[in-house]
C-alpha cells in the first residue's frame, strides 16, 4: 500500500471507460428529450409536436429584440414606416442567397451528414455560368448550367460519402478545395462579367414591391418545406438521419438516399449562384465565401440536430434571417464587421448552449463523433 | 496482502479450493437506468487469492455490475464492501486508488504509446515534473516479469503487439496500480485459443500472490478450468452465489442462467398446424468465420425456431438471409425465387420483414411518434405522388396497436416513451403492415416484462395461423421449444440438429447447445 500512486493526477483518459453503446442510449434517454412530440395538437409550420415549433417562436422572438434594438439605436430611422418596411425587404435579400443554400444544408445535415462544400460550389456553379460559351446560350443556358454543375458536384460529394464511405467531413472538405480550385482554373482568377441583361436583372426586378430574389427564396423554403414534411423523401431523410440501421432494416436505401441529399444540396447551391452572379451582375472563384459556415450556424441555430434525424425548415430560415439582421443592424449603426463577426460567434456558442441543456443536442453529437469519453 | 479485517462468510457453503479473506462484498445492489432494472438484489463475495467467476446471460447485468465496482456507476442502493469498510466509489479513479483494477473487453490502452506510457499512464514517476523515463521502463520490465512476459520490451508502441500482448500489458497497468482485485470482461474473447493457455497461466500467478479475480466468460469449460467459485446473475438479480467451480453439473448452471425465474405463458398450440407451402428455402449458406452450410427452409404459416447459443452464429445467419449481410456461399428464396445477396430492399420487396436483436439501435426511431415507427418500412405504399399521408399512416398505426393492445394507445407518442415490451410490438407491428410472408424475430422477448411476452407470443402464434411464415431465434430454449414447429439448434455456427419442437426437450437442447462447453471430467 506504501506504493500507491500520488493523488494528484486529476484525469486519467486510458481509465476512462469504453463508451458502450448501450450505456450511450441510456445516457442519451436521461436527456430530457423525451418531451419530444409528446404534444397532440399538430402545429401547421411543423410536421409533428410542438417541440420545433417552441424553439421556432423563441427564434422569433430574438427576431423582435434585434428590431427592438435596431429602434432604439436608430430611431431617427426606425421612426419612418417606409424606412422600416424597405429595410426589412433589404434584410430578406441579404438572407436570400444564403437562405436557398441553408435549405439544402439543412436536409443534409438531418440526413446525417455536412456539406462543407456550398460556398465552393456556388463559385464553380457561378463561373462555369459566366463563360463566355455558356453566356452564349443565353440566360436558361446559364441557369441550365449552374443548376447541372451544382447537382454534379453534389453528385460526386453523394457517391464519395455513400458509395466510398469517406467521412461526410473529409469528403466535402476535400471538394471545398478542388471546387474552389477549379473554379479558379475556370476562371483564370479573373472577374467574369455577365453580359446576360435577365439574368442581371433577377436581382434588380421587384414583384408587388417585394425584390424576385425573396420570392425565390420563398419558393424554394416552401418545396423544401414540404419535401421534408409531406414527402416520402422527407421522411427518409429523418429516417436516414435519425437511425440509419434501422432505416436500413426495414427496406430503406440508404446509400442512395445519402447520395440524393447532397445532390439536393448542390442542387440548392446551383441556384444559389444564379441569384449571386445576378446580384454582382459578375462571378469569380471567390465568390460566396465561407457560405458554409453561415449555412450551417444558421442550421444549427435553426435547432436542427448536428448528429441528425431531427430539425426544421423554418427554423433554419429563422436562423438565416436572424444573421442577416445582425449584419443590417451593424451597417446601419455604421459598427466594423469585424464586431460583427464577434458578435455572430457569440450568438452560434449561445443558441448551442441553450439547445444543449433543453434538448441534449451537443452532448449527443460529440458522442456521436468519440470527442469525449465519458 | 494481509491483516484485512474481513468478515468471513456465514451463509455461504465453504469453497474448499479458496482460504482467504473476503475482500469484497456486495449486499442487494441495485441499478436503475430509467426504464430498465439492470441491478436488481446482486450478492457478490470474494475472496483474497480466489478466481471469481461471473455467469449469465447477455443482459443479465454481468457489465452493469462490473462498472458499479470500477466506480463508473454508483448503486442506487445496497451496500458494496471492500476490504471491511462500505465504500461508493466516486468515480473510476477512485477505485483504481482503492486497488480495483478493470480490463474491460475492448482493453482501453492508448495504441499509440508505449507499453510502459501505457503501463504508468496516469500516475507515471516523476522529477520535479519530469516523467522519470529510466525508472519507468525498469519497473515495467519487472512488472512485465512478475506476469511471465519479460519479453516484451517497454519500449514497444502498443499498435504493434498483438491482443493477447496487449492484454498482458492492461494486467501490467492493473499490477502498476497494487491491484487486490482485478476484473476481467470476458478476457478469452480476444484471444486465440492456444494464447487462453497462458492467460490462464497468468490468472495463477496472479492470484498466488493473493491478488483476487473476478473472471467473466460465456465459456463453462475456462470456469471449470481457471475458476474457484461461480455466482450466476440473471435478470439482474444473484441466482445462485458461491457455487464450487469444478463440482457444480453444468445443467445446474445452465439452468440458473437461463432460469426458470421467468413463468413462460405459451398460447395453446392449434389442434392441427396447417402448413403451407414452401415459402424460404436457404441452401448452404456460408459466412467465413461466423456460420458455415446453413440450410433451412420454412413454409406458410409455420414458426421454425433456432436455439444456441450467443456466439453461435444464429443472429448472423438470420440477418444473412435478410440481406443485412452479404453471404459468402450458398443461396436463399422466397416462394422459389432467387434472392440478391446483401440487399435488404430485395428481402422486403420479397416479403421479409424483421424485427433485429437490438431494438434501440437496429429498428427504431426513438424521437419520432410510434406512428412513423409503425410505418417506416411502409409509409411509401400509403403515399400519392411521393406525398406521405401521415392520417392514413396514423389510422393503420391506431389499427396495429389496437390489435397488439399497445399501451399507450396514442400513437403520436415518442417511442422512447414507451416500454421494452410496447416499442418490441412497435417493432413487430411495423410488419403486420403491407403484405408481409416472412417474419424474421431476432430475441423478440428480450428485456419485455412477462405480460407483455404472452401477448406477443400470442401474436406470433396468430401471424402463423394467418399463413406468415415465422423464423424465430432466442437464447431461451422453453420459449423456442413452446411457440417453434420446428426446432433448428445451432453450435459454432453450424446446425447441428433439426427435429419437431416434439421430439427435443429443453434438457436435450441444452446438450446439443453447450455440448462443445462440456469439460471432459466434469460432471454433468
Amino acid at each position: 500500500m506504501s506504493e500507491r500512486p500520488p493523488a494528484t493526477t486529476t484525469q486519467l483518459p486510458a481509465q476512462s471507460p469504453p463508451v458502450d453503446p448501450a450505456e450511450t442510449e441510456e445516457a442519451g434517454r436521461r436527456t430530457p428529450t423525451a418531451t419530444a412530440g409528446a404534444s397532440g395538437r399538430l402545429s401547421w409550420w411543423h410536421g409533428d409536436g410542438g417541440e420545433g415549433a417552441k424553439r421556432n417562436l423563441a427564434l422569433i422572438g430574438v427576431l423582435l429584440a434585434l428590431f427592438v434594438i435596431g429602434a432604439a439605436t436608430r430611431s431617427d430611422l426606425y421612426s419612418n414606416p417606409d424606412w422600416v418596411w424597405a429595410n426589412m425587404l433589404s434584410i430578406l435579400k441579404l438572407a436570400s442567397v444564403v437562405g436557398v443554400v441553408t435549405v439544402g444544408m439543412t436536409f443534409v445535415i438531418i440526413g446525417g451528414g455536412i456539406d462543407l462544400s456550398v460556398g465552393a460550389i456556388v463559385a464553380l456553379a457561378g463561373v462555369w455560368c459566366t463563360t463566355v460559351a455558356t453566356q452564349s446560350f443565353g440566360a436558361g443556358g446559364m441557369i441550365f448550367t449552374a443548376i447541372i454543375v451544382g447537382m454534379a458536384v453534389g453528385l460526386v460529394n453523394g457517391t464519395l460519402i455513400a458509395y466510398g464511405r469517406l467521412v461526410p467531413f473529409i469528403a466535402t472538405l476535400a471538394m471545398l478545395v478542388a471546387a474552389r480550385g477549379l473554379a479558379a482554373e475556370i476562371s483564370q482568377k479573373q472577374t467574369q462579367i455577365s453580359q446576360n441583361s435577365t439574368i442581371n436583372g433577377i436581382a434588380s426586378t421587384d414583384l408587388l414591391g417585394i425584390p424576385l430574389l425573396v420570392y425565390i427564396l420563398a419558393a424554394v423554403v416552401a418545396a423544401g418545406w414540404v419535401l421534408l414534411n409531406r414527402t416520402t423523401f422527407g421522411r427518409r431523410t429523418v429516417a436516414v438521419g435519425g437511425n440509419p440501421e434501422a432505416a436500413r432494416l426495414a427496406g430503406i436505401n440508404v446509400k442512395l438516399h445519402t447520395l440524393l441529399l447532397y445532390v439536393l444540396s448542390g442542387l440548392c447551391c446551383g441556384i444559389a449562384a444564379i441569384m449571386l452572379t445576378a446580384q454582382a451582375t459578375s462571378a469569380q472563384a471567390a465568390m460566396a465565401n465561407l457560405y458554409e459556415l453561415d449555412a450551417i450556424a444558421a442550421v444549427i441555430i435553426g435547432g436542427t440536430l448536428l448528429s441528425g434525424g431531427r430539425g426544421t425548415i423554418i427554423g433554419s430560415l429563422l436562423g438565416v434571417i436572424i444573421f442577416a439582421t445582425i449584419t443590417n443592424l451593424f451597417a446601419i449603426n455604421g459598427l466594423s464587421t469585424e464586431a460583427q463577426n464577434m458578435v455572430k460567434g457569440g450568438i452560434i456558442v449561445a443558441a448551442v448552449l441553450i439547445q444543449q441543456v433543453q434538448f441534449g443536442s451537443l452532448s449527443q453529437f460529440f458522442r456521436r463523433n468519440r470527442l469525449t469519453t465519458s | 496482502m494481509t491483516g484485512h479485517d474481513a468478515v468471513s462468510g456465514t451463509d455461504v457453503p465453504p469453497a474448499e479450493a479458496t482460504a482467504g479473506d473476503v475482500v469484497l462484498r456486495l449486499t442487494d445492489v441495485v441499478k436503475t437506468f430509467p426504464g430498465v432494472r439492470a441491478l436488481d438484489g446482486v450478492q457478490l463475495e470474494v475472496r483474497a487469492g480466489e478466481v471469481h467467476c461471473l455467469l449469465g446471460q447477455n443482459g443479465a447485468g454481468k457489465s452493469t455490475l462490473i462498472k458499479v465496482l470500477a466506480g463508473v456507476h454508483r448503486p442506487d442502493s445496497g451496500h458494496v464492501e471492500w476490504c471491511g469498510e462500505p465504500v461508493g466509489f466516486a468515480n473510476p479513479q477512485a477505485a483504481m486508488r482503492s486497488g480495483i483494477a478493470t480490463i474491460y473487453q475492448e482493453l482501453d490502452l492508448v495504441e499509440d504509446l508505449s507499453v510502459a506510457e501505457n503501463v504508468f499512464l496516469g500516475h507515471e514517476p516523476r522529477r520535479l515534473g519530469f516523467i522519470r523515463r529510466g525508472h519507468m521502463a525498469g519497473r515495467t520490465r519487472q512488472i512485465l516479469g512478475r506476469l511471465g512476459h519479460a519479453e516484451i520490451p517497454p519500449g514497444r508502441m502498443v499498435r504493434a503487439l498483438p491482443a493477447a500482448g496487449k492484454q498482458v500489458v492492461s494486467m501490467a497497468r492493473a499490477l502498476s496500480h497494487e491491484a487486490r482485485l482485478i476484473i476481467m470482461d470476458e478476457p478469452s474473447a480476444v484471444l486465440a485459443h492456444d494464447e487462453v493457455g497462458n492467460l490462464f497461466r497468468i490468472i495463477r500467478e496472479l492470484t498466488a500472490q493473493g491478488i483476487a479475480v473476478i473472471y467473466i466468460s460465456h465459456r463453462l469449460e475456462e470456469i471449470r478450468e481457471i475458476g474457484d467459485r461461480v455466482t450466476v446473475l440473471k435478470d439482474g438479480r444473484t441466482t445462485a452465489a458461491n457455487l464450487p467451480a469444478r463440482e457444480t453439473p453444468t445443467s445446474d448452471l445452465v439452468s440458473r442462467m437461463t432460469g426458470r425465474t421467468i413463468e413462460y405463458v405459451f398460447p395453446d398450440r392449434p389442434a392441427e398446424t396447417v402448413v403451407g407451402d414452401e415459402l424460404l428455402q436457404v441452401d448452404g449458406l456460408t459466412r467465413a468465420g461466423e456460420f458455415a452450410d446453413v440450410s433451412l427452409s420454412v413454409r406458410a404459416g409455420e414458426i421454425v425456431g433456432i436455439a444456441g447459443l450467443v456466439g453461435s452464429g444464429r443472429s448472423e445467419v438470420l440477418e444473412t438471409i435478410y440481406g443485412a449481410r452479404t453471404a459468402g456461399a450458398g443461396s436463399v428464396r422466397m416462394a422459389g425465387r432467387t434472392l440478391r445477396p446483401g440487399s435488404v430492399g430485395a428481402a422486403v420487396k420479397a416479403g421479409m420483414g424483421m424485427a433485429p436483436e437490438e431494438r434501440k439501435s437496429q429498428a427504431l426511431l426513438l424521437g419520432e411518434p410510434i406512428y412513423r415507427n409503425v410505418t417506416l418500412a411502409t409509409f411509401g405504399r400509403y403515399a400519392r405522388f411521393g406525398f406521405t399521408d401521415a392520417s392514413r399512416e396514423r389510422a393503420e398505426a391506431d389499427r396495429i396497436a389496437e390489435d397488439l393492445e399497445m399501451r399507450p394507445r396514442d400513437v403520436r407518442r415518442a417511442v422512447r416513451t414507451l416500454s421494452g415490451g410496447n416499442q418490441q410490438k412497435v417493432v413487430v407491428g411495423r410488419w403486420l403492415l403491407g403484405d408481409t410472408k416472412l417474419l424474421l424475430l431476432d430475441e423478440p422477448t428480450r428485456g419485455v416484462d412477462v405480460g407483455a411476452r404472452a401477448e406477443l407470443y400470442q401474436v406470433i402464434r396468430q401471424l402463423a395461423a394467418q399463413g406468415v411464415g415465422v423464423l424465430l431465434v432466442s437464447s431461451e430454449v422453453p420459449e423456442v421449444l413452446g411457440l417453434a414447429d420446428r426446432v433448428l439448434v445451432m453450435r459454432e455456427g453450424r446446425v447441428v440438429r433439426t427435429a419437431p419442437a416434439g421430439e427435443l426437450d429443453e434438457n436435450t437442447v441444452l446438450d446439443l447447445v453447450m455440448a462443445g462447453s462440456l469439460m471432459e471430467g466434469a460432471p454433468a
